[in-house]
């Protein structure tokens, strides 16, 4: 069954079941996502992908990777609220990416498509810079396609942390699925085998864990 | 109690009448609160030692009975002790109390001056609990009943026509008629939300998919507030009871009752009622013989606040991390394993068999337009009368503070009103008038809540309550999104910099940019309503934010960094009380000499404030302008005759 809704004023048909993001993806528009994999259920975490969407005059911000199309929806993925809910969210996470004073990839991205003021929050900033924003998507990679749980998450709250299960890394050395899907570059940057605080793979074939 | 399943609802009526007719309404029963709170003063020895006293006087079996029951509500003057019929209510009573109690009330119907409740402001000592003023302006339709069952006796709650409104609702109702009548009642959520109950039934009842299931929301957790826990405590077949019902009407037959891992009494009490509603026939397979089956499962909460919001809880049930899901399907369709699952709150569900039971035109009779029943609040912080109230949904916030609380301790001024626990916001003075109603609390930028009601005085800062607020929820956001996790880190510290002189131009700005950003895109209604404090704070006090910042000054001289301690020379008679009470040795000074505090060994402990004699006023607190020069050393106080 199809659809026909409105993004950003352009009518887009998409099949019943998908998602505002999906739809919009393959009509050629682009919303922005930190947390949003193609091949991962919908996790609504990192909320740069919201949109606001209209129905019966009635208008909701939600986020668009997991809201079903539905017919007739009106859907914005810009407008003046849109566009600060993601300047102060970039500017709210890029201290914990901060390395000297930039951020990179993705978030430096966004970060100048919003005019996030990077610094905004820095000085506030007391934690240490773990340059994860907790997007999982090396969680539930690893978790949903892989089918191991070789990585999961500790803590709550802002003591949230990703972390490294050594005795489930049975298939780390030859899977590395994980190393291209980091959006602030922390794993790739660390995988000269170094995994995660100071923890190697190395080390854990060597019987160092 | 005699254990036989009933399996009719004339079996039901029949055990009813043969309870009653054991017991004989003019037989003293000597209740003693058993709640967590008057637990914590040793109400649970207070009450062995009136079972042994009654005993050792020989009153046992037919003549005087003693019952321990749930939280009667009026905590500030725990133990409470009520001797029925009379109604005598004795407060605060110790150990020590009990043989005299029962050699002179129990034994000779005196009335013991001393242990009765003395009012604050008249002195007045009253000795019937109806007649409190704390106890007369309630309307205890819900929590009425908590005084006089014994939760671990279900012979109680049937001898006052408990499982009544079952029976009615599985025999002489269809589901289709008891929806009908909860719809029409108007009940709405009283975990928080206020969404209609009947039409969250509804929903359930009509989505797709077996088995349904039916939640009871015992994960209460916002600061000061404990309305769930004493229902589930006190009466936790009232609840249960609501549940059979709502199962009933919706066409479930699986049911979970959610209690938080720190309850522990209102989890023992809610297995041995589930055992027992189940001995009798009132739970689980063909219930009183209806055919209708319905089993419930309690599950313990692992600690996290989190997990009161629905999916979280859900997720908590299936086994899994008890963290909020993205979801645009409600849970009442798509919920525990994907099935139509419809959560109500501790509150709602107890709700339930009153209205089945005296219809639903008579619920309609009570409260507002909006919003209909009573509303169950724990009054505390700065009031007199701390404890649980139940009141018609439409008394004004100033009958609930002032009429039932008894006003603001010391004489002090009354300053804002904390509603909806960390979700909601501060009502200052100018809103007191304001009718206790869903909207309306909303329209003022606070919400109902589950009924946390915290009152605050002259001396509470209100860039501190904001703060105090903020820091709970960053402890309790589960992180999984940025807005919270990121916002709460994030607001929590430019408060706390706020609160300690650190705040910068600017400050009020990131705050309402930030709150605004979690209100607009947090996954669920704890992100979406945490930022509340500040923004209402900020909405009513802004004032005070800028003091703060910009003249370093706190008004109510409750933040530490910005406030000083300071003796006036020309007020100090050299009492010494201070001097005594300083536990850092801050205070110098001696006979006839004016006291002086040194600033650098100074906690602010707030201390030589309070000991201070009222006659002399002499110590000071002082914020936003500069601290007076010490007296030279060795001055010497100026007294009266000298003046």
């Amino acid at each position: 069954m199809t659809v026909t809704l409105q993004i950003d004023g352009k009518e887009v048909k998409a099949r019943a079941g998908m998602t505002i993001l999906e739809a919009a993806r393959e009509a050629g528009m682009e919303i922005p996502a930190l947390c949003y994999h193609d091949k991962l259920e919908p996790y609504g975490a990192c909320r740069i992908c919201s949109v606001e969407v209209e129905r019966k005059g009635r208008v909701r911000i939600v986020v668009s990777c997991g809201y079903p199309v539905e017919e007739g929806l009106v859907v914005r993925t810009r407008s003046p609220r849109i566009d600060r809910i993601r300047k102060v969210l970039i500017e709210l996470i890029a201290p914990t990416t901060m390395v000297d004073g930039e951020v990179s990839g993705e978030i430096k991205k966004l970060a100048k498509e919003y005019g996030a003021d990077i610094h905004r929050f820095e000085s506030r900033f007391r934690a240490a810079t773990t340059r994860c924003i907790l997007c999982g998507k090396c969680v539930r990679y690893c978790a949903e396609v892989v089918g191991e749980h070789a990585i999961g998450f500790v803590g709550r709250g802002i003591e949230r942390r990703a972390v490294f299960f050594p005795e489930e890394a049975r298939a780390c050395l030859t899977c590395q699925a994980c190393f291209n899907l980091c959006p602030t570059g922390k794993i790739p940057s660390e995988t000269d085998f170094v995994v995660f605080d100071g923890f190697s793979i190395d080390d854990y074939l060597s019987g160092k864990s | 109690m005699s254990s036989k399943r009933l399996s009719s609802a004339e079996e039901l009526e029949e055990l009813r009448k043969e309870i009653l007719a054991k017991r004989d309404p003019a037989k003293p029963v000597i209740t003693i609160c058993t709640g967590t709170a008057c637990q914590t003063y040793g109400s649970l020895k207070i009450y062995q030692a009136f079972a042994d006293e009654i005993k050792k006087q020989g009153l046992e079996g037919s003549a005087v009975e003693a019952r321990p029951t749930g939280c009667h509500g009026f905590c500030e003057q725990g133990p409470v002790v009520v001797i029925f019929p009379q109604e005598i209510c004795y407060v605060q009573v110790k150990l020590e109390d009990v043989p005299e109690i029962v050699t002179r009330t129990l034994g000779r119907g005196e009335v013991i001056e001393r242990l009765l409740y003395e009012d604050p402001v008249t002195g007045e000592r009253i000795a019937k609990d109806p007649e409190i003023p704390f106890y007369k302006n309630q309307m205890r339709l819900v929590f009425g009943n908590n005084r006089h069952i014994n939760p671990r006796d279900i012979d109680d709650y049937i001898a006052l026509g408990g499982y009544a409104a079952l029976s009615r609702a599985l025999f002489q109702m269809t589901p289709e008629r008891v929806l009908e009548e909860i719809k029409k009642s108007n009940l709405r959520g009283r975990g928080g939300g206020g969404f209609p109950t009947g039409i969250k039934w509804e929903t359930t009842r009509n989505a797709p998919g077996e088995p349904k299931y039916v939640v009871v929301n015992c994960d209460e957790g916002d600061p000061g507030a404990y309305m769930d826990r004493s229902i589930m405590e006190g009466n936790p077949h009232g609840v249960l009871e609501g549940l059979i019902i709502g199962a009933h009407a919706i066409g479930s037959h699986e049911g979970f009752i959610y209690v938080r891992q720190e309850y522990p009494i209102a989890y023992e009490n809610t297995i041995q009622a589930i055992k027992q509603a189940e001995e009798w026939g009132c739970l689980g397979e063909n219930i009183l013989g209806s055919g209708f089956d319905f089993e419930v499962r309690v599950h313990r909460g692992a600690g996290a606040f989190v997990s009161g919001e629905s999916t979280a809880l859900m997720s908590a049930i299936e086994g899994k991390v008890g963290e909020p899901k993205l979801k645009y399907i409600h849970t009442a369709v798509s919920g525990i394993k994907g099935r139509p699952s419809c959560l109500n709150n501790v509150e709602t569900w107890a709700n339930v068999p009153l209205i089945i039971n005296k219809g639903a035109d008579w619920f309609r009779s009570i409260g507002t337009d909006g919003s209909k029943g009573t509303k169950i609040f724990s009054l505390v912080g700065k009031v007199n009368n701390t404890g649980l109230v139940e009141v018609p949904m439409g008394m004004t916030l100033r009958q609930l503070i002032y009429d039932i609380g008894g006003g603001i301790p010391h004489g002090k001024k009354f300053k804002a009103v904390q509603t909806g626990g960390p979700s909601g916001g501060v009502i200052p003075e100018q809103h007191l008038d304001t009718p206790i109603d869903f909207d309306e609390l909303t329209k003022l930028g606070s919400m109902m809540g589950s009924g946390g009601t915290v009152v605050m005085d002259e001396d509470t800062c209100m860039v501190d309550t904001a703060r105090y607020f903020i820091s709970f929820c960053c402890e309790e956001s589960c992180g999984k999104c940025i807005p919270c996790r990121e916002g709460l880190r994030m607001l929590r510290e430019i408060l706390t910099d706020i609160c300690e002189g650190k705040g910068q131009e600017g400050d009020i700005k990131a705050i309402e940019d930030i709150a605004e950003v979690m209100q607009d895109a947090s996954l669920c209604a704890l992100g979406t309503t945490a930022a509340n404090p500040a923004l209402s704070t900020l909405r009513y006090f802004r004032d005070e934010y800028e003091a703060h910042i910009k003249e370093k000054c706190c008004p109510a001289k409750a933040c530490k960094a910005l406030t000083s301690y300071y003796i006036d020379p020309e007020k100090c008679t050299a009492c010494r009380i201070c001097f005594r009470n300083c536990p850092t040795e801050a205070i110098h000074g001696e006979k006839n000499i004016v006291h002086w505090i040194e600033q650098e060994k100074c906690i602010k402990c707030n201390s030589c404030f309070e000991v201070c004699p009222p006659r002399f006023s002499a110590v000071r607190r002082i914020s936003g302008e500069p601290l007076p020069p010490p007296p030279a050393p060795g001055t010497e106080v100026i007294r009266e005759k000298k003046r």
